[in-house]
């Protein structure tokens, strides 16, 4: 019998090792779920006294309708335009009285800002697509961002989503809050 | 195989052979890694679900911490009709079933990473708004507040 050669030929264990690599690197996935984060509001108890209203002036009506229209402050509008009224509306640069109230507030890391009391309360009917929906909060919440940005741009010079340290993220957040509040669901149009 | 150096004229005929014995170590190692950090997909998806562009984005950090719901048309719509409906795990569920569904998301986590739980709602974009209502009414009643609504990069629609 032929003396066999003790050493083993590991040269294909690389070839095997390649094989499986490349199998996991094409079948697993790495992406990052992204999305709009939102808070619900906590349930309503039943036995509490309801809030207290807020002022007319402090609120901005957005209804959005089962054929996707969009209704800013009673009025038609459209989802390019949202962006620049919201902004205006929570801006009120005009000091309008039907536009929100604006108080000096002391903040920590920013001192003395304006901050604007409005709240935007939005609408949506049970036949509204999801679609329109999105596009809605997200122009709402693109609105808040600019202001935010300004803001950050003029008291620290760079932009709030560059922003690093919590605190002065903390101090931004509360000097332009994501005041967005979602009515209790009613059905107005059907599906 | 002899090469000639080139500035050391008649080396010594040395084995020019590399040793590749440790580059199957190395793959493995490589292999590890990617066995370890990647998740394979867990859930079977039986609904319909392109997601909704937006561009006021955040990302989720955490996977640990993030449960899914999916919402949308059923993909066999011949056997379960055309009607959007609930996704929960690997199966099709009842409004009802979500209060119980949060419930057992928040028993397979440590005690100190339940309160900062997030539900993801992947919903899909030509789902009508009622069906995502009554799902976020539900969620308050068991007082998951924390939800991410799914979205893709890009310009809204309407822009």
């Amino acid at each position: 019998m032929a003396r066999m050669n003790p050493e083993i030929n590991a040269g294909s264990m690389a070839d095997i090792a390649f094989l499986l690599l490349v199998f996991f690197l094409v079948t697993t996935t790495m992406d990052v779920d992204t999305g709009i984060r939102r808070l619900l509001p906590p349930p309503i108890d039943p036995n509490q006294p309801p809030p207290p209203p807020v002022r007319e002036r402090n609120v901005f009506v957005v209804l959005v309708d089962q054929n996707d229209r969009l209704l800013v402050e009673g009025e038609l509008s459209t989802v390019r335009n949202l962006r620049e009224q919201t902004r205006n509306w929570l801006l009120n640069p005009e000091n309008d009285p039907t536009k929100p109230v604006r108080e000096m507030r002391d903040i920590d890391n920013l001192g003395e800002v304006e901050v604007s009391r409005g709240v935007i309360s939005l609408q949506n009917d049970r036949g509204t697509s999801y679609e329109m929906y999105i596009a809605v909060q997200n122009e709402l919440a693109a609105a808040i961002n600019d202001i935010r940005n300004e803001l950050s741009q003029e008291k620290f010079g760079i932009r709030f989503e560059q922003l690093t340290d919590q605190d002065l993220v903390t101090a931004i957040r509360t000097a332009v809050p994501m005041a967005i509040s979602e009515a209790e669901p009613k059905d107005i149009g059907g599906e | 195989m002899l090469i000639k150096g080139r500035f050391k004229k008649d080396s010594a005929p040395a084995s020019q052979k590399i040793n590749t014995a440790s580059l199957p170590d190395i793959i493995f190692m490589l292999l590890f890694f990617f066995m370890v950090t990647t998740t394979m997909r867990e859930t079977t998806l039986f609904v319909r679900n392109t997601l909704p562009p937006a561009t006021e984005i955040q990302k989720l950090e955490r996977k640990s911490l993030v449960s899914f719901i999916y919402i949308g048309t059923p993909l066999q719509t011949n056997v379960f009709g055309t009607e959007p409906r609930i996704q929960l795990n690997d199966t099709f569920a009842s409004l009802k079933e979500i209060a119980s569904f949060v419930e057992s998301e928040r028993q397979a986590r440590p005690e100190n990473e339940r309160p900062i739980m997030i539900f993801s709602m992947k919903v899909d974009r030509e789902t009508k708004m009622g069906i995502v209502t009554d799902v976020k009414q539900e969620l308050r009643l068991v007082n998951a507040l924390n939800i991410n609504y799914s979205t893709t990069r890009g310009e809204v629609r309407g822009m």
